[in-house]
């Protein structure tokens, strides 16, 4: 798939290189440069309106950048380079490349009409033509692994919020991708809830799996990440090691920011 | 049950006779759980509903009675041979006009959700048109199509042509009204397919995107079912008043069932009974749609609700199995359901 970026494997699991996106007249991402290692948890945090959903929807190209690029295990997303010209991508190639890279949403977008099982199963045989049963085999595995195996003849609405992020977190599983986003994967989830989503995430990175997580969880951060990324305004204020960002900021807009959320 | 039935008698009467009454102080004396509760009463209802029945009563006595309706002819008529050949028009009308009005009608959908300025203004332009004439004159305008154009030719757009059709063979009257029913019925179900495909949530075709689905199976797989749940009362709508608008297509002499009882009664002068002949074949084939629209919707309800209620059918069911136990078994309905 690869055709410009060939076999130079990158170190980096997602590359973004000076990215910029403007709504009308709101720049919303102003020059952003961040790398992920392959296998590392980074936290995204910042007050809202700071740009990380939308950085976060541009690793999968859900929002097309203006400017800058984005790699994703050393590919270029949404575009092709030849010489000094980027070629947009049909949307069959974009399609095809973000059926390796997870999604999960804040409001779970479970398929209402399909089953659990149905819900995991659906986009490793549509978008990555595998085996239907084999792939049955590995989904029963995956919500095994979240905790919601007895659930895989339900419907998303027969479940807890909880369950159906859980659910979420497995269909994005079941792509073998190579980084998962999470989106604010718990704000829509009731207090007592918020805990077993994240005790999966955990669990997900301990197995090593390169996560990207936007959240306002700062005891998730501190506790999972490797690197804690705070923007603020559509650029990245500072990062570095939990410890450094979230208790010895260089930054005023991440002290200020941090003693408010704390 | 029965040693509480005394109770609400003795409640009733205020107190013309206070030594008979074997009540203490209220609350007093009864154990909470033996104290009976008395329904509230609703004379109104009952009123409401004698008077109702009355004119229920005096209607159907009506229809069996008053000779105009004549019954003889009716039942003569209802399963003639020309009228059911008539009947088969009108289905065959009434199947041909929404299998290719709706199938024009998504694509119109499509065209006005796409992303075309060009396919977006001329399905626009086609609903609006459409939906502007009166089926009956679009309906004579088809019936004289010869009249504009006299050949159909299949070609080079502008070009030579390849084959070459007279029209007055090619377009009958029974094609000419199709293709009316169809192109006016694709203009309403267009809408009621944009309706249903823009109900469904936009975070569904996010979740599909990032998931790599392919983009016809997001559309076959994830927008269409759901959209169906709004679609489809519409559609049967639509339906069911195609159903019953082939009638229009009388007025070109096509014989379908209107026409037929017309030309019927022409001769015999039996009008009401005739009419009532067509009358009862469209309501009982409104009937059979609105069974399947029943079923179908159900189908497409699936996962909107964390249980489907029962069909009819089987609370029907479950109501005789329940009456069957409390008669064999002699026990109230809800231990009977358990004991089993």
């Amino acid at each position: 798939m690869s055709a410009g970026a060939t076999a130079v494997t990158s170190e980096y699991a997602v590359e973004i290189l000076g990215v910029h996106k403007t709504f009308g007249s709101l720049e919303v991402l102003r020059g952003i440069d961040l790398q992920v290692r392959r296998g590392e948890v980074t936290v995204i945090l910042g007050p809202s309106g700071s740009g990380k959903s939308t950085l976060l929807r541009a690793i999968n190209h859900l929002e097309r950048v203006d400017t800058g690029l984005i790699k994703v295990d050393g590919e270029l997303i949404g575009y092709r380079q030849k010489g000094n010209r980027l070629h947009e991508l049909s949307e069959r190639e974009v399609l095809h490349q973000r059926s390796s890279i997870g999604f999960v949403f804040q409001n779970f977008n479970l398929f209402p009409h399909l089953t659990v099982l149905q819900n995991v199963v659906e986009a490793p045989v549509s978008a990555q033509k595998r085996n239907r049963a084999e792939v049955e085999t590995e989904a029963r595995a995956l919500l095994e692994r979240v905790g919601v195996a007895d659930k895989a003849d339900a419907y998303p609405r027969q479940l807890s919020g909880g369950q159906q992020q859980r659910v979420a977190i497995a269909r994005a599983l079941a792509l073998r991708p190579k980084v998962i986003l999470f989106d604010e994967p718990t704000s829509a989830l009731d207090p007592e809830l918020v805990g077993e989503v994240l005790a999966v995430i955990k669990q997900l990175a301990h197995h090593g799996t390169t996560l990207i997580v936007v959240t306002h969880e700062i005891g998730f951060a501190r506790e999972v990440a490797d690197t804690v990324v705070f923007m603020d305004a559509g650029v990245i204020v500072e990062q570095g090691p939990p410890q450094q960002v979230l208790d010895a900021p260089q930054h005023e807009r991440t002290r200020t920011f941090i003693s408010r959320v704390l | 049950m029965s040693r509480t039935i005394p109770a609400p008698q003795s409640a009733a009467p205020a107190s013309p006779s206070p030594g008979l009454a074997p009540s203490g102080p209220p609350g007093a004396a009864v154990e909470p759980e033996h104290l009976v509760v008395v329904r509230s009463r609703h004379p109104w209802r009952w009123v409401a509903a004698v008077a109702v029945a009355i004119v229920v009563a005096q209607f159907i006595h009506g229809l069996v009675t008053n000779p105009g309706w004549d019954w003889g002819t009716f039942a003569q008529y209802f399963t003639a041979a020309s009228v059911l050949k008539a009947l088969w028009m009108t289905v065959q009308l009434t199947v041909y006009g929404t299998v290719l009005g709706f199938a024009l009608g998504i694509g119109l959908a499509a065209a006005r959700l796409s992303k075309n300025p060009v396919l977006q203004v001329v399905s626009w332009t086609y609903i609006w048109a459409f939906r502007s004439i009166p089926l009956i004159v679009q309906l004579l305008f088809w019936f004289n199509i010869a009249y504009l154009y006299k050949t159909l030719s299949i070609g080079v757009p502008f070009g030579p042509a390849f084959v070459e059709f007279d029209v007055n063979d090619v377009i009958s009257g029974m094609m000419a009204a199709v293709i009316g029913l169809a192109l006016h019925q694709a203009a309403y179900s267009a809408e009621i397919i944009r309706a249903g495909i823009i109900s469904v949530d936009a975070g569904q075709l996010e979740a599909a995107a990032a998931l790599g689905i392919p983009k016809r199976r997001q559309f076959f797989k994830i927008v269409m079912p759901q959209a169906m749940r709004a679609i489809l009362p519409n559609a049967a709508n639509e339906v069911i008043s195609l159903f019953k608008g082939t009638s229009i297509v009388s007025t070109m002499a096509i014989a379908e069932l209107f026409y037929q009882v017309q030309v019927i009664y022409g001769r015999s002068g039996r009008v009401v009974p005739l009419l009532m002949v067509a009358t009862v074949w469209y309501i009982v084939l409104t009937t059979l749609l609105s069974i399947g629209q029943y079923y179908i919707e159900r189908h497409y309800a699936r996962g909107s609700a964390r249980s489907l209620p029962l069909t009819p059918w089987q609370k029907a069911r479950t109501r005789i199995r329940t009456f069957l136990d409390t008669a064999t078994t002699g026990r109230t309905p809800t231990r009977a359901g358990d004991a089993r």
